[in-house]
């Protein structure tokens, strides 16, 4: 590790993972902040992840799976795509991907927020437990499957299948939204729909957007206890 | 509701009536039952069907040629440590019995109080289900595995750090291929928040887990929650036993530590009765294809294997591990060590519709017994520190049980067992274990001639 002007820089072409991530979560149960970089990530799966400090990490390249896994605290930017599930089971925090994120980004995320300045693949936000998301372009088919709780924001549009037996999350897309799964529907977008909207656009850097071109869709909540009757949704 | 005909054997006799074989007393009810509601059956317990188990199995015994060991005099070893692959911290148990996942949700916080306490107390370990770790489990369990399950609910990492061992559950025995299932009946506020979902909804969830697929990317799962901590922990990853073969193969090539094979006749808390009575090997054969794959990779003993579904007794804690197990899991015998069908409650069994030895509905929430509900009247029926008691005795019991069988078979270590200590009582037996049908030297499908 070299220290420059007080950021730390992890080389991963010289540094294995092991000892990458070790140095990542060197403050991990501290309130302490650090500044920290991460060079030639190559594609490397499993970084960044585990991290519980309020720390800034920036990652200069593309990453492979599970980038930021279970981030606590922590604000990580990837400067350009991650592959799948990133930030998953995040709790708290920010990540910011410059780039596109692969399937499954923010599976299954309790807290903190995800930003994807680009397009998100399939699986996006798959059963969401309360974090936040923002899809600066497109999210693929099955996005927001099972979700639980928390928010995603798409700017651009949703694939098929769109909150497939959804439960709490609340979901705001702009463009158009190629199909609904089972018991997702669009609701009426009230102000208050409009005021967190607008706190969370501007939140991911996207204040620009103008929350009034948004569409809601949450659960119709019929799926919550079997019924034989809707057997068809299935 | 109909009610099953109360004909007696002897009264169809003397009236000339004939059963039909195919169209049963019982058929002929779930077909009734099936017209009136209109829904499958939902039930727990595991598969109530009769399938080939270790009963099929004896052990030899001594001979002129194997010396017994003395039964109250010579040692008999019953530990074993798990994770010894990778793990920086591998699980040291006193006894090779453990406690299968059952979630608190499924089961009341003092029924996993209770299985924390009777597991420590003999120096084993338990384990967390579908619904996160509570802290009373945390607190009065010594070693506690804590469960990676499709759902995710109330997984933290802080949890993930405190746990002693990391289950990836790629499945179970009573439904390989299917996913957790809570009625509504029992998502009390505790639970639905533990879980992040709404009160009283019927949950049903994910079978297959969110962000991977397949044994590569499970590779690259192993590693992640690896370098989450500190590569202390051991992971184990858990299947249902449906191609016990190749998921031994692919949980090791993915970097497993232990891998766990849940046979047919595990339990469940909540499962439709047909999954539960059709889909899964039984634990005989599941057992014997999970160690020829480690035997094949040359694996044994470096990668832990146990064994579940269907383990009651030490005579089938000694033949698993005979046939290769490291260690076995218990569920459903250790819910009835602490209370469940117990005949003090049979009154109340009977005015909800069952009774003692027959109580499988622990979907319902309504359990006499205290055990699987989130009732709280209910939940105070079972005092924790009496049922750990039971249950560490029953431990007990399964380990002595093994012991003696082991000494009888001149074995001063459980882990000396091995498959040429038995023979099996039936042809089909034979086949599914791989032991020798007794009186001959027969294994169905293999050619003993070229030994």
């Amino acid at each position: 590790m070299n220290a420059h002007s007080n950021i730390a820089v992890i080389d991963l072409d010289d540094t294995d993972l092991t000892a990458a991530n070790q140095s990542l979560q060197s403050k991990n149960g501290t309130e302490q902040n650090a500044h920290m970089r991460v060079v030639n990530p190559r594609g490397s799966h499993a970084l960044a992840v585990g991290i519980d400090a309020p720390v800034d990490i920036e990652i200069d390249g593309n990453t492979g799976y599970f980038c930021a896994g279970m981030n606590k605290a922590a604000r990580i930017t990837v400067k350009g795509n991650a592959g799948q599930a990133v930030a998953e089971n995040m709790m708290s925090g920010e990540v910011r991907v410059t780039g596109d994120a692969s399937q499954a980004a923010g599976a299954t995320a309790h807290g903190g927020l995800l930003v994807i300045e680009g397009n998100a693949g399939s699986r996006c936000g798959i059963s969401l437990k309360g974090a936040d998301i923002v899809v600066g372009g497109d999210i693929g088919h099955m996005s927001c499957f099972m979700a639980q709780a928390g928010r995603v924001v798409v700017l651009g549009d949703a694939g098929d299948a769109l909150g497939d037996s959804l439960y709490e999350t609340r979901i705001y897309v702009r463009g158009k939204v190629k199909s609904l799964g089972a018991d997702c529907v669009e609701k009426e977008m009230r102000d208050e729909h409009r005021g967190e909207l607008a706190e969370l656009l501007q939140t991911a850097g996207f204040g620009d957007a103008d929350p009034k071109e948004f569409r809601r869709y949450g659960s119709a909540r019929n799926l919550y206890n079997f019924n034989i009757d809707n057997v068809g949704a299935y | 509701m109909n009610e099953i005909s109360k004909i007696q054997p002897k009264e169809a006799f003397e009236w000339g009536l004939r059963e039909s074989h195919g169209f049963d007393k019982g058929v002929i009810h779930e077909i009734q039952r099936a017209a009136e509601t209109g829904i499958y059956r939902i039930r727990g317990f595991g598969a109530k069907r009769e399938v080939p188990t270790f009963d099929d199995l004896v052990f030899l015994g001594a001979s002129i040629s194997r010396y017994a060991l003395e039964g109250y005099r010579e040692r008999c070893d019953t530990s074993v440590t798990l994770g010894t692959r990778y793990a920086k911290k591998p699980i040291e148990l006193a006894i090779p019995v453990t406690i299968a996942g059952m979630s608190f949700g499924s089961l009341s916080a003092n029924a996993k109080e209770a299985l924390g306490r009777g597991a420590s107390q003999m120096g084993t370990s338990t384990t967390t289900g579908d619904g996160g770790m509570t802290p009373e489990e945390r607190e009065h369990s010594t070693q506690l595995v804590y469960q990676y399950l499709p759902s995710r609910y109330g997984m933290n990492p802080d949890d993930l750090r405190k746990a002693d061992a990391i289950e990836i559950v790629v499945g179970q025995g009573a439904k390989p291929g299917g996913g957790g299932m809570l009625l509504g009946q029992k998502i009390t506020e505790r639970v639905g928040q533990m879980r992040t979902l709404p009160v009283g909804i019927d949950q049903r969830s994910a079978c297959r887990h969110p962000d991977w697929t397949g044994p590569d990317d499970l590779a690259i799962k192993i590693r992640e929650l690896r370098e989450i901590t500190s590569w202390e922990k051991p992971i184990y990853i858990k299947c249902g036993a449906a191609r016990p073969y190749y998921d031994t193969m692919l949980a090791v090539k993915a970097g497993a530590d232990v891998v766990v094979i849940d046979g047919m006749q595990g339990g469940t808390a909540a499962t439709q009765d047909v999954f539960i009575e059709h889909v899964g090997l039984p634990t005989l054969a599941a057992v014997r294809m999970a160690v020829e794959a480690l035997d094949e990779l040359n694996m044994r003993g470096k990668v832990q294997l146990i064994v579940s579904g269907g383990i009651r007794s030490g005579a089938d804690v000694a033949k698993a591990m005979a046939m290769g197990a490291d260690a076995v899991a218990i569920g459903t015998a250790a819910l009835i060590a602490i209370g469940d069908n117990d005949p003090k409650w049979e009154k109340e069994y009977r005015e909800i519709g069952s009774g003692a030895g027959y109580w499988e509905d622990y979907q319902a929430g309504n359990d006499p017994a205290g055990i699987s509900t989130q009732d709280p009247e209910l939940s105070s029926r079972l005092d924790p520190a009496l049922a750990g008691r039971k249950l560490a005795n029953y431990l007990s019991v399964l380990t002595l049980e093994a012991q003696t069988l082991a000494r009888a078979n001149g074995k001063s270590d459980l882990r000396n067992l091995e498959p040429e200590d038995m023979a099996a009582m039936t042809v089909e037996a034979a086949a599914m274990a791989g032991v020798p049908l007794a009186g001959t030297s027969w294994i169905p499908g293999v050619d003993t001639a070229a030994r």
